[in-house]
């Protein structure tokens, strides 16, 4: 029973990637990957969604990964435990709970209309940044904990003030962890199309954002575009398309378990 | 001999529960000072409340008074300031994953220090005071964690002369170690006596009865007996202590 399920689990994901592999593979080519979208998207390459999505998530970890670990490490470092921080502990699990339209619809009306940047990477990138910001902090503050209380206290002992233990005792061998976590989170908001809906994403725009002030086409909504929108799209197109939204996420995953597992095999304590 | 640290009705708490009972004492310039008692008497209590060690418990509390030198250690000094002067060497031999050279160099650099040479000389000043400096000289760059657990130990001791202290605290500093390790450890304080004031808390009596000047018998949070080695091991003036020493009890 238990193999069974299983089975079927790995079963689905294997069918899934198998599919995509075969149709898409075939539109595999460098100017699909180099050219821009021509035709009314029906033929040329999608040049522009790969850079697009790559602008997005670079911005995202700019945004996303300070305010993150500097969020963790006061959690866990600085705060005391008493109602202030469970109640930001709490608000922190439920953001990570909250749907993704949900955060599409806050950025639209936060970084869209009362920021006035405008449909924009920017705006995009800080979507994208907060929806991200639960699993980093998680993260960090669960590899912050996995350093041994000891390292501090021997940090302590030795005149060093708090900053300087988290900044020399406790933050580098954290800094592994930080990073597996972040690379997953970042992979997962790579994949999102509906907190970039409404703040980034241009339908058709077969150049280059030429700011972070620009819309720009983005993976996972051009595909959504090209899928259900356009009639007549050659099957290579969207499958093309598919293929490498999920190849960077999966290498993007793949990165995160290869440095986890250089990590557990180098640590010594 | 002159007072380097001088307590005075000491008392602690962690949350509800009484670890020290009023303890005063004196701790003298440049001796060895031993703290023996059973598990639980407030013997490491007591050695971490002389650098400040405890403040980093929210269930401490203490009442009473300490001084080094004259001045009262938890008002008129702040806690680094405590810290680098009184170091401390814990019962595990605890290095930073980092190199032999860095964890020697650690204190010294958080302090500000830059200068290359300077690190140098502390570096193997330090480890030479600590009994190391032969072993490791040709592999400082190594990390600390694959020496073994004397040479762990020794190396902690070394990063706390490297912090150039005026007193030395010792918690059970050989309560892992092989007898060869533990010989060595026991040389190298005996070497620093005289250089620095040490405390030496021990489960060891025989290792309190080696190297220490004076011995502090402490039991249930009460200091029952201080006096010269010598008289607390062969004719201590409390019961308490004599039924300890002889292995009645503990």
């Amino acid at each position: 029973m238990l193999f069974c399920a299983t089975l079927l689990v790995a079963l689905a994901s294997v069918i899934v990637i198998g599919v995509i592999l075969v149709r898409g593979a075939g539109g595999l080519r460098w100017e699909f990957l180099t050219a821009m979208p021509a035709k009314g998207m029906r033929a040329g390459g999608i040049f522009p969604a790969i850079v697009g999505t790559l602008e997005l998530v670079g911005l995202t970890v700019v945004f996303a990964l300070p305010m993150g670990v500097a969020a963790a490490i006061y959690l866990t470092e600085y705060a005391k435990d008493n109602w202030v921080t469970r109640v930001v502990r709490l608000a922190i699990v439920n953001l990570s709970g909250v749907p993704s339209v949900v955060y599409g619809l806050f950025g639209l009306g936060l970084f869209v209309i009362f920021c006035r940047f405008g449909t924009s990477i920017l705006a995009g990138a800080l979507t994208l940044a907060i929806m991200t910001l639960p699993v980093i902090i998680t993260a960090s503050e669960e590899a912050l904990r996995s350093v041994p209380e000891s390292f501090r206290e021997v940090s302590h002992a030795l005149g060093a003030s708090q900053w300087q233990t988290v900044r020399h005792a406790v933050l580098p061998f954290a800094v592994p962890g930080i990073m597996t976590g972040t690379i997953l989170g970042i992979s997962r908001a790579a994949g999102e199309t509906a907190p970039i809906l409404f703040t980034v994403a241009a339908f058709y725009l077969p150049r280059l954002p030429h700011s972070i002030f620009d819309q720009a086409m983005a993976l996972p909504y051009h595909l959504y575009v090209i899928s259900t929108q356009i009639p007549n799209i050659p099957q290579v197109q969207r499958y093309g398309t598919a293929l490498v939204l999920l190849l960077l996420v999966l290498s993007l995953n793949l990165l995160a378990v290869v440095l986890r597992a250089q990590f557990r095999r180098k640590r010594s304590w | 001999m002159s007072t380097k640290i001088m307590v005075q009705e000491w008392s602690v708490w962690f949350g509800a529960i009484q670890a020290l009972r009023s303890v005063s004492l004196e701790i003298r310039h440049q001796e060895i000072l031993g703290a023996i008692g059973p598990a639980r008497s407030g013997k490491t209590s007591f050695l971490r409340s002389l650098n400040r060690m405890n403040d980093m418990n929210p269930r401490f509390r203490s009442t009473g008074r300490m001084t080094l030198d004259g001045q009262n250690l938890y008002t008129e000094l702040d806690s680094q300031q405590v810290r680098y002067r009184i170091g401390i060497v814990f019962a595990l031999p605890l290095p930073l994953p980092i190199s032999i050279r860095d964890n020697v160099t650690y204190g010294p650099r958080l302090r500000g220090e830059r200068s290359r040479e300077r690190l140098e000389e502390l570096t193997e000043r330090s480890l030479r005071a600590a009994s190391l400096w032969d072993e490791v000289k040709d592999r400082l760059h190594q990390p600390a964690m694959k020496l073994s657990g004397g040479q762990q130990q020794r190396l902690c001791i070394a990063r706390t002369l490297a912090m150039e202290p005026e007193v030395i605290l010792f918690d059970e500093p050989c309560s892992g170690l092989d007898p060869i390790s533990t010989a060595k450890v026991e040389e190298t304080m005996i070497q620093l006596k005289s250089r620095y004031t040490i405390v030496l808390v021990t489960n060891n009596t025989k290792q309190a009865a080696r190297v220490s000047d004076r011995v502090a018998f402490f039991l249930m949070g009460e200091l029952v007996e201080l006096d010269r080695a010598e008289v607390i091991f062969t004719a201590p003036h409390d019961q308490r202590t004599n039924d300890y020493i002889t292995g009645r009890f503990g």
